[in-house]
């Protein structure tokens, strides 16, 4: 390891794939966080790519147990340092993909909030399980073109919308909620940052690209990203103690299509106008939801910034 | 095997997983950089690095050419180019 790279905690010949958003977004978390971080890590495409025995891209203590339990075990972690009386030195995170976040680990994550440990959850969201072969999860989209929800005749994917995990995880009382996305690296920054700042269950849901299983072009990760944010279906949001206190609002709002063309798992549906109705629906309701489009053009309040 | 299996840390640059690069790869032209880090941020292999403007670079043991960095530079001073040229 050499003096360049050590300012990573997160280094470098991790065997994910080119353009990996999930790659992009550990990174940025872990070295917020800094060297006084323990994670506990669900299975997942993340841990397997991160940390192909006998070797480990993590430059912190990083433990891997089972699908479900990363939760649990970061709970544990943490009633230790208390123990030790060295909690306020360590931030402790319990991080997960799509799957272990909202389906498998959803169990042991939810007794985690409930019993308010002081614990960071990050969820990387690409939407579907992509490490086993892109099967659906709670987190894909409607209309998505996945393994167990194959397009045909009858079908043009998967049925149901997302699930709404930060409303789950504001019902739970979380102190911090918050979205993100890889097409807006400084404002993951801006959000784990103030996240580990406030004492208490949090969590941050990031949106991934996932060139495989979006099939995307690699170069483009950053920018599908961005796209999902600027359609209004990938609304960025802040949510602390229970109120909605930041929304990143969209001076120019685009219609979805510009985000489904890219990708694969969309393909089917750009012939089908009333599909894109549709997802356009889900959009506009989040345009109204979160108010997320800049109401006057003279006094914009969360003005939407450069290449963020 | 029973115990925990423990790795050191950062170990996987034992991998070189430069030569999963298929046909192009990044330039950092160093002209109109004005270090605003994007090309690091972006990074998924973390592999890009420097410190101030016009100095930044990135390691081809690891690079794997998926061109984000390219992609994210405001001043277009990062381009692809073929694996065979400069």
């Amino acid at each position: 390891m050499t003096a360049e790279t050590s300012k990573h905690l997160f280094g470098s010949g991790h065997t994910a794939c080119a353009g990996c958003g999930q790659a992009i977004a550990a990174r940025l978390v872990v070295d917020v966080t800094g060297k006084n971080t323990i994670i506990a890590n669900n299975t997942g495409c993340l841990e397997v790519f991160s940390t192909k025995y006998p070797e480990s891209a993590w430059g912190v203590p990083w433990i891997h147990s089972l699908f479900e339990n990363a939760a649990a075990v970061a709970s544990g972690v943490e009633a230790a340092l208390k123990y030790l009386g060295t909690k306020d030195k360590i931030t402790v995170i319990s991080q997960a993909g799509d799957g272990g976040t909202a389906d498998i680990g959803l169990q042991a994550l939810s007794g985690m909030w409930e019993r308010g440990h002081d614990i960071l959850s990050v969820c990387y969201d690409n939407e579907a399980y992509m490490n086993t072969g892109i099967q659906r999860s709670g987190l894909t989209p409607f209309d998505t073109n996945t393994s167990t929800t194959p397009i045909g005749s009858q079908s043009a994917g998967n049925p149901r919308p997302k699930k709404p995990m930060p409303e789950i995880a504001v019902a739970h009382g979380l102190v911090y909620v918050a979205t993100a996305s890889v097409g807006y690296p400084r404002d993951i920054e801006n959000k784990v940052k103030k996240a580990v700042s406030i004492k208490g269950p949090k969590y941050i849901q990031i949106h991934v690209p996932c060139p495989l299983g979006w099939r995307h072009d690699p170069q483009i990760t950053y920018d599908i990203g961005k796209l999902a944010v600027e359609t209004g279906l990938y609304p960025l949001i802040e949510y602390e103690y229970g109120k909605l206190t930041g929304v990143r609002k969209l001076s120019k709002i685009k219609p979805v299509e510009e985000y489904l063309k890219f990708q694969g798992r969309f393909k089917h549906i750009l012939s089908s106008p009333e599909q894109i109705k549709q997802i356009q629906a889900i959009a506009d309701s989040n345009i109204e939801r979160y108010g997320l489009k800049v109401e006057s053009v003279s006094a914009p309040q969360d003005k939407e910034a450069g290449p963020l | 095997m029973f115990g925990p299996i423990i790795s050191k840390a950062i170990t996987t640059r034992a991998n070189k997983t430069g030569s999963w690069r298929v046909d192009s790869k990044p330039k950092f032209l160093q002209k109109d950089c004005i270090a605003c880090k994007m090309c690091v941020l972006i990074c998924p292999e973390a592999c890009v690095t420097g410190e101030g403007k016009n100095t930044y670079i990135c390691d081809y043991e690891f690079c794997k050419g998926c061109g984000n960095c390219a992609a994210i530079c405001p001043k277009k001073d990062i381009i692809m180019v073929k694996e065979e040229t400069q």
